[in-house]
């Protein structure tokens, strides 16, 4: 077990599987002698060479369809999006060819292609540059959708990833590269699919994934101070959702509260809502509800932009409504509320 | 012009009805014959069939409402013709003198047809509510009905919970959980006040109330909701308990019990039974088929007893008819009739009743098909009933009760020697109306019925 960056976890998990599967490659903006965009590919050009580890152009729609040709005739291709927010000019091959080549080839061809890169807003990068898309392609069958929150998921789940023959968009957390956290040594994986509890509790329970799950622990972290006890499960795949470990909580806390970085309509919290109260309704003692960033593109002004984006406070009122409890006063700030 | 469309009687015995389903809508163009809706009497599920030609101007009352005898149900004539003169006369049909002033007005399920034509014509046919129209001011040219309006008949009773935990929406709201909840606790949720909103009761309230002792005692946790209901009552069910009651105090009954040893009957009828099999068409015969039969030939040879009481003397039947109590799914009870069953021979009888049986339970019974009985014959032997006594259904005066047939030991002389052996037996109970079948001529004809069914050569003759 060794503490390790979220973005050295990454790492690791390419470099183990590189070195143990010769068909791996890294392709992508800046990975190689700049040594990553956020310094994910950091060495590996200088450990697999210029075959293995490749630069490209500025030109994401050639290099992701590089790499599904690649995948389909027998290599397993990490490609690099220098954030998921330039994904939209490749969206066609991955939407178009990637998710669906498997399918109409009637299996002739497997996918083993990972497209990773930072996803979500990471400050002041302005509307175009702080999307968080994962339900874009959580919407499209043939894609598998993973977002780690800690360096030991980001590891294991990197790994599992790579060994998948099915398209996985993995989305980092660009605000989680710099956090620190142990990691097992050694092959340890983690399944895609499989959620994770990562905190227990009795009250109520919160769904969230990557950034947004390191802020709902905070608000978890305060509201134990008020006796409230919060449930916090990681998802860690989007899809294929681990719905049961979802409903197992809801069953036992009675309360749900879903929060994501994203926008809410028609995004990910509201296919977990529809889950859960479909499958915990009679455990249910109210209604489900919900934290997203509010309808509008990111603004460029800080003060605006934490005014968007889901915080504390604003998961702390809403367990409190799911819970029947007065909400604290808005303007106090969320360490102030405790006794 | 257009004419009124009243309620028919399509029972003999039928007071009211409800208007199961329409068949035709309003607008719908009516040939003579054709069955405008479905009519749920005290006794079956009637096609209410028009005579007359013409369009179906307006329906005027809901499915599912009660409509008296003779009370407007449709308007039939000429299409786009004006409807105002016609309403009126509805209004005065369908008023009725109100008995008591200060009776509260119910909401009527029935149907009621208001005196106010303007109502009407505004279209508001769906939902009776004399509320509104007291509010609504009658045209002063027009007599102001104010009695009339008020037709509103009591309404069915209907099942409803009553105003709960003062949250003002009528019902109980609760969380899912907490219904759940309150369920495993033995709380009863009406009694509790919700701290949610709306008065939602939640969690913390059920946890609340159970530790406060609202909770049933723990053996009984887990007792699904066992409050008192109140249920319509079906028009049949009304019908059966008026005649009971009308029976039971009208009838002075006597009962007389006798045992038959059935072996042969029952060796009779499997040899029947056998001697059809695998032939096209052949009917089973029941034990009970066998019952109608020998209390049918028993009454044809006892004339006395094939008789009813009247207040114009004592009515002796030409023919002897048998019904047969079929009981119904929807916990019904119904006597359809095998006529002349004592001449018929025993395939006959046996296809016949199969078919009433049948029908019976599909409400599909013809009124003349379950009325007009001489006597009848009630069996519960299926049910393992040794012998129970039953209600005369009048005007017959006779009722035969039938035991299940079971081996029963008996006592019998052989050489001189009593000795025990066993044998089928059937307990019959004949239930007489001792105004007209005294217990001589009772015992008599319950000894021919036994004699018949220990012999049952003699039915086949």
């Amino acid at each position: 077990m060794a503490r390790l960056s979220y973005r050295e976890a990454l790492n690791q998990a390419m470099c183990e599987e590189m070195e143990r599967d010769d068909s791996i490659f890294l392709m992508g903006e800046e990975v190689g002698h700049y040594q990553g965009a956020y310094k994910v590919s950091q060495g590996m050009l200088q450990k697999f060479g210029e075959k293995r580890v490749i630069d490209t152009p500025i030109a994401e729609c050639g290099f992701v369809g590089v790499g599904i040709g690649a995948a389909m005739t027998g290599l397993r291709p990490i490609i690099e999006l220098m954030t998921w927010n330039f994904s939209l000019v490749a969206i066609d091959q991955i939407v178009n060819n990637a998710a669906k080549i498997r399918l109409m080839s009637g299996g002739q061809f497997k996918m083993p292609v990972v497209f990773r890169g930072p996803g979500g807003a990471a400050g002041q990068l302005g509307a175009q540059h702080s999307q968080a898309l994962e339900y874009m392609y959580a919407n499209v069958p043939g894609l598998k959708v993973v977002m780690p929150s800690t360096p030991a998921d980001a590891k294991g789940l990197l790994k599992m990833a790579i060994r998948d023959d099915d398209p996985v968009i993995f989305i980092e957390g660009e605000r989680l590269y710099g956090v620190q956290g142990e990691v097992p040594d050694g092959d340890v994986v983690v399944p895609l699919g499989k959620a994770d509890v990562k905190r227990e509790g009795t009250d109520c329970t919160i769904v969230s994934w990557s950034k947004m799950l390191t802020v709902a622990l905070e608000a978890a972290e305060v509201l134990a101070k008020e006796n409230i006890s919060v449930e916090v499960v990681d998802p860690r795949t989007i899809k294929p959702l681990d719905g049961e470990t979802i409903y197992q909580s809801v069953r036992k806390t009675n309360r749900c509260v879903v929060v994501e970085e994203g926008h809410g309509f028609s995004n990910v919290g509201a296919e977990i809502v529809a889950r859960v109260q479909r499958n915990c309704f009679d455990d249910l003692d109210a209604p489900i509800e919900r934290v997203h960033r509010m309808e509008i593109p990111m603004p460029y002004a800080a003060n605006l932009e934490a005014m968007i984006t889901p915080d504390v406070p604003r998961i702390i009122a809403a367990v409190k409504r799911v819970m029947y409890l007065p909400e604290s006063k808005p303007e106090s700030k969320p360490q102030s509320k405790v006794e | 012009m257009a004419s009124i469309i009243t309620m028919p009687k399509l029972s003999p015995t039928m007071e009211e009805g409800v208007l199961a389903k329409w068949t035709k809508k309003e607008g719908d163009k009516i040939q003579p014959g054709d069955v405008i809706a479905e009519v749920e009497t005290d006794k079956a599920n009637m096609e209410f069939p028009l005579e007359d030609e013409g369009v179906l101007l307006k329906l005027l009352v809901k499915e599912g409402d009660t409509v008296k005898l003779g009370d407007p149900v449709a308007v039939l004539g000429e299409a786009g013709e004006d409807l105002a003169d016609v309403m009126k006369e509805v209004g005065q049909k369908g008023a009725q003198p109100q008995k008591k002033t200060d009776e509260p007005a119910a909401p009527p399920v029935a149907a009621t047809v208001r005196a106010e034509t303007g109502d009407r014509e505004q279209g508001d046919t769906k939902a009776p509510d004399p509320t509104r129209a007291a509010a609504k001011s009658v045209p002063v040219a027009k007599p102001a009905p104010a009695s009339k309006q008020a037709a509103a008949r009591p309404a069915l009773s209907v099942v409803q919970a009553e105003p709960a935990n003062g949250n003002g929406h009528g019902r109980v709201l609760a969380s899912p959980f907490a219904r759940k909840l309150a369920l495993e606790k033995g709380v009863d949720l009406k009694r509790l006040s919700g701290s949610g909103p709306h008065g939602r009761i939640i969690k913390r309230d059920i946890d609340e109330a159970a530790a406060h002792g609202e909770a049933a005692p723990s053996s009984l946790a887990y007792v699904p909701s066992r409050e008192d209901q109140l249920v319509p009552a079906s028009q049949m069910r009304k019908t059966i308990a008026r005649r009971l009651i009308e029976a039971k105090r009208e009838i002075p009954h006597i009962y007389l019990t006798a045992d038959a040893t059935v072996d042969r009957l029952v060796e009779m009828r499997e040899q029947l039974n056998d001697s059809g099999t695998g032939t096209e068409g052949a009917v089973k015969v029941s034990i009970n088929d066998l019952v109608i039969k020998a209390l049918a030939m028993a009454l044809a040879r006892m004339p006395d007893a094939n008789v009813s009481w009247t207040a114009e003397g004592i009515l002796r039947h030409g023919g002897v008819h048998i019904g047969m109590a079929v009981s119904l799914p929807d916990n019904g009870l119904i006597t359809p009739v095998v006529r002349d069953a004592d001449v018929k021979s025993i395939g006959a009888l046996a296809r016949e009743t199969r078919s009433l049986a049948e029908r019976a339970r599909a409400k599909k019974l013809k009124p003349e098909e379950y009325s007009g009985g001489s006597a009848t014959v009630s069996n519960l032997g299926m049910f393992g009933v040794r012998e129970f006594v039953a209600i005369i259904n009048p005007p017959e005066s006779v009722i035969l009760a039938v035991g299940t047939t079971e081996k029963r030991p008996i006592v019998v002389t052989r050489d001189g020697h009593d000795v025990l052996e066993v044998a089928r037996r059937m307990t019959l109970t004949l239930s007489c109306d001792h105004r007209v079948v005294d217990g001589v001529l009772g015992a008599k004809l319950l000894g021919e019925v036994v004699k018949l069914l220990e012999k049952p050569m003699g039915m086949l003759l």
